[in-house]
C-alpha cells in the first residue's frame, strides 16, 4: 500500500497494465521523454522503450485517429490529450471515427481505446486551458465518460478503462492531480465503469457531483453536518453510464436533490440527471432538482474563483431544496 | 539564409531615430518578461506563463515592417507582439495580473491578449487554430480590395497540425495577401524538431503549396525587418501568400514549469551568450557607428523605469467586478435559465 497523490496514482496504474499487458500502449504529446506535462506518465518511458511510450508530434486529430486504427487491430492504446480543450481539433477523429466503429461495422470492428485527458477549471488556465467538455462526449453515443475525484479511484477506472472493449473518454481534473493523497492497494482491483460512489451518508438531501468540484461538495456536506443537516453525498465518476439506481435509490430517500460540476449549466450533463429525477421520481420529491454548475460563459482567466462552484453556493442550493 | 550579420543590411539605412526604437522594444520586451517571470513566483500571475526571452528579434523586426493596418494573428506566446506594436505595457502588464484594466479586462491572461486598435487580432492558445482566422482576414482584404496583409506567427509546432496545412492550402490556392511567419526555435514543449517534423526546416513545407518561402536569421532583428518587408510586397502586390520562416531560440523555459530534460545547458548557454539579439544588434549599431554606449544605456535605463511603472499599474488596478463575469459572450445577453 502506497500514498500517492492522484497523478502518481495513474502513473502507477499505467506501469501495471503496460506490465500485465503487451497490447497496451501510450501516446500523446511529450509522453514520453517529459513524462507528460502533469507527469502522469513519468517513468513509462524508461521502463518499457520508445516502441510503447510513443512521443507524437502536436497532432491531435492524427494521435485519436491513429488509435482507432491500433485498437481497431488489437491494440489497447492510452492516448493522452495534453489539456481536453485540445480535444475540440481531434474531436472529429474520437466523435466521427472511435464512438462509431462498432455500429458502423455491424460489430465487426471495435475502438478499445481510452484518451485521458486533465480536464477543467480552478488552476488560472483561462479559456483554453480550463473546459469540462463532458457534455459534448456524453452527447456522442459510442463513447463511455468517466470523471475521477480520487487517487484510489483514478487507478480502480483506469484500469476498468483499459480493459474496456469500448472507447472510453478519461477525465483527470487537472487541480486535484496533487490536492491530496490516499492509501492506494497495490492489488490490481478494478472499480466498475457505472458505478457512483456514495461519499457520505444522510437523509435530509442528496447532492451528487463528481470531478473538479467534489472537494466543495465534501466541504458543503460538512457544514451542512454541523449545522444538524444530513446530506447524502454521490460521487457519480461515470457519466456514461451514470449510475441510475444509486441517483433514485438516493433520491428517492431524501426527496431533494442539489447537483454540483465545474461546467457550463447549459446542455450540461447535470441537467439530464435532474431531468431523469424528475421523470422518474416526480411524486416523491419535496423540492424541484437545483443546479449549481459553472457560468454560460467562457471560463474566465481573472474570475475562475467565480466560475468555480462556491461551497456557498452550493450550501445556498441546500438551503433553497430544504425551504422549498 | 538571410543573415546580416557578416554582410551589408539595407536596413541600416533606417533613420537613426527608427533604429533606436526598435532596440529600444526589443529591451522592454526582455525586462517585461523578466518582470513578468518574477510577479509569477511572487503569485501576481497565475496559470501558464510563456515568455518571449531570446525571440525578440522575431516579433520586433517584423512588425517594425509591416504596415499599420496590416493584421497580425499569432500563437499563445503574445507578449513580445503586443509590446512590438507599441500597446501600452501597463495594461499588457494588467491582463497577466488578471486586472479590469488589461487588454481584454483580464479575461484571458497571458495566451489570449488582443487589441483592436493595432489590428492585433490576439494570442491563440490552441495551437495552429489561428491560422485559418489568418486565412480569413486575408480574404477579406481581397474581397474589399484593401491590399492589408494577414501575418500569422506561429511556431514550428504548429506546422504537425492539420489546421496550418489547410490555411496554407487556401491562401495558395485564392492567392491570398497571407504571411506565414514561423518561428523555428527548434523545439515544441519538450520536443526537438526532428522527433516532431518529417522535415526540419519548416520553409520546405511550404513547396507543398508551391507558396514562396525563405529561411531568415532570427536573431538578426535587421535580416528580420528586411526579410518581411520584401515578403509583405510580395503579398501586398497580389502574388498571393509568403513563407518566412526565422531561426531562433527561446532562452527560457517552454512555460515556467519547465525542467529543460530535452536540451542541454551547455546549448543554452551558448545561445545566450553568442546569439543574444540585443547584444547583436547593440554591438551592430556600435560597429557601424550609429550609437554609442550612453545611448543605449539612457533607452536601458527608461526602459527599466517603464516596466516598474507597468507593475505598479497592474498591481493598483482592480479586480474586474464579479457583475461583468457574463459579459461579452453575445452581442446582447441571451438568457439561458
Ligand atoms: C491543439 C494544441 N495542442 C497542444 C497544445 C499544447 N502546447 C502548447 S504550446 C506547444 C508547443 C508548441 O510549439 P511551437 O508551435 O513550436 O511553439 P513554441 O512554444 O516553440 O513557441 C504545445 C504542444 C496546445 N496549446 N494546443
Ligand atoms: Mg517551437
Amino acid at each position: 500500500m502506497a500514498t500517492l497523490t492522484m497523478v502518481q496514482a495513474i502513473a502507477r496504474t499505467l506501469a501495471e497494465e503496460m506490465s500485465r499487458d503487451e497490447r497496451v500502449v501510450v501516446l500523446g504529446e511529450d509522453v514520453g521523454k517529459r513524462g507528460g506535462v502533469f507527469l502522469a506518465t513519468e517513468g513509462l518511458l524508461e521502463r518499457f522503450g520508445p516502441d510503447r511510450v510513443i512521443d507524437t508530434p502536436l497532432s491531435e486529430a492524427a494521435i485519436i485517429g491513429a488509435a482507432v486504427g491500433m485498437a481497431a487491430h488489437g491494440l489497447r492504446p492510452v492516448a493522452e490529450i495534453q489539456f481536453a480543450d485540445y480535444i475540440f481539433p481531434g474531436f472529429d477523429q474520437l466523435a466521427t471515427q472511435a464512438a462509431k466503429l462498432r455500429y458502423r461495422s455491424g460489430g465487426q470492428f471495435t475502438a478499445p481505446m481510452v484518451v485521458r485527458m486533465p480536464s477543467g477549471g480552478g488552476v488560472r488556465g483561462g479559456h483554453h486551458h480550463s473546459q469540462s467538455p463532458e457534455a459534448h462526449f456524453a452527447h456522442t453515443a459510442g463513447l463511455k465518460v468517466v470523471v475521477v475525484s480520487t487517487p484510489y479511484d483514478a487507478k480502480g477506472l483506469l484500469k476498468a478503462a483499459i480493459r474496456d472493449d469500448d472507447p472510453v473518454v478519461f477525465l483527470e481534473p487537472k487541480r486535484l492531480y496533487r490536492a491530496t493523497r490516499e492509501e492506494v492497494p497495490d492489488d490490481d482491483y478494478v472499480v466498475p465503469i457505472g458505478k457512483a460512489a456514495v461519499r457520505r451518508e444522510g437523509t435530509d438531501l442528496t447532492i451528487i457531483g463528481y470531478g473538479t468540484s467534489m472537494p466543495e461538495v465534501l466541504k458543503a456536506g460538512d457544514e451542512l453536518a454541523k449545522a444538524g443537516i444530513s446530506a447524502e453525498i454521490l460521487d457519480l465518476r461515470s457519466l456514461v453510464p451514470w449510475d441510475i439506481e444509486a441517483v433514485m435509490r438516493s433520491v428517492a430517500k431524501t426527496g431533494r436533490v442539489v447537483l454540483v460540476a465545474d461546467a457550463p449549466r447549459l446542455s450540461g450533463v447535470l441537467g439530464e440527471i435532474a431531468a431523469t429525477i424528475a421523470e422518474e421520481l416526480f411524486d416523491q420529491m419535496l423540492a424541484p432538482p437545483v443546479r449549481v454548475a459553472g457560468f454560460d460563459t467562457p471560463y474566465p482567466y481573472a474570475q475562475d474563483k467565480l466560475y468555480l462552484p462556491t461551497v456557498t453556493r452550493i450550501l445556498n442550493a441546500a438551503k433553497q431544496v430544504l425551504e422549498y | 539564409m538571410t543573415s546580416t550579420v557578416d554582410g551589408r543590411s539595407p536596413g541600416l539605412a533606417l533613420p537613426k531615430s527608427e533604429l533606436l526604437e526598435m532596440y529600444r522594444r526589443m529591451v522592454l520586451i526582455r525586462r517585461f518578461e523578466e518582470a513578468a517571470a518574477e510577479q509569477y513566483a511572487l503569485g501576481k500571475i497565475a496559470g501558464f506563463l510563456h515568455l518571449y526571452i531570446g525571440e525578440e528579434a522575431v516579433a520586433v523586426g517584423a512588425i517594425h515592417a509591416m504596415d499599420e493596418r496590416d493584421h497580425l494573428v499569432t500563437h499563445y506566446r503574445d507578449h513580445g507582439y503586443a509590446l512590438a506594436l507599441g500597446l501600452d505595457p501597463g495594461r499588457c502588464m494588467a491582463e497577466l495580473f488578471g486586472k479590469s484594466t488589461g487588454l481584454v479586462g483580464g479575461r484571458g491572461g497571458s495566451m489570449h491578449f488582443a487589441d483592436a486598435s493595432k489590428n492585433f487580432w490576439g494570442g491563440y492558445a490552441i495551437v495552429s487554430g489561428h491560422l485559418p482566422i489568418a486565412v480569413g482576414l486575408g480574404l477579406a482584404s481581397q474581397y474589399l480590395d484593401e491590399r492589408r496583409v494577414a501575418v500569422a506567427i506561429f511556431g514550428d509546432g504548429a506546422t504537425n497540425a492539420g489546421p496550418f496545412h489547410e490555411s496554407m492550402n487556401l491562401a495558395a490556392l485564392w492567392k491570398l495577401p497571407v504571411l506565414f511567419l514561423c518561428e523555428n526555435n527548434l523545439y515544441g514543449m519538450g520536443t526537438a524538431v526532428e522527433h516532431a517534423s518529417a522535415v526540419r526546416e519548416m520553409a520546405r513545407k511550404a513547396c507543398a503549396y508551391d507558396i514562396p518561402a525563405e529561411r531568415v536569421d532570427g536573431q538578426d532583428v535587421l535580416a528580420v525587418y528586411e526579410a518581411t518587408r520584401a515578403a509583405l510586397e510580395h503579398c501586398r502586390s497580389g502574388k498571393g501568400p509568403f513563407f518566412l520562416e526565422a531561426l531562433t531560440y527561446r532562452f527560457r523555459g517552454h512555460s515556467m514549469a519547465d525542467p529543460e530534460m530535452y536540451r542541454s545547458k551547455e546549448e543554452i548557454e551558448e545561445y545566450r551568450r553568442q546569439r543574444d539579439p540585443i547584444v547583436l544588434f547593440r554591438n551592430r549599431l556600435t560597429q557601424e557607428g550609429k550609437a554609442e554606449a550612453a545611448e543605449f544605456d539612457e533607452i536601458d535605463r527608461e526602459i527599466d523605469e517603464v516596466v516598474a511603472a507597468a507593475v505598479r499599474f497592474a498591481d493598483e488596478s482592480p479586480d474586474p467586478d464579479p457583475e461583468t463575469v457574463t459579459d461579452y459572450v453575445y452581442a446582447e445577453p441571451v438568457r439561458v435559465s
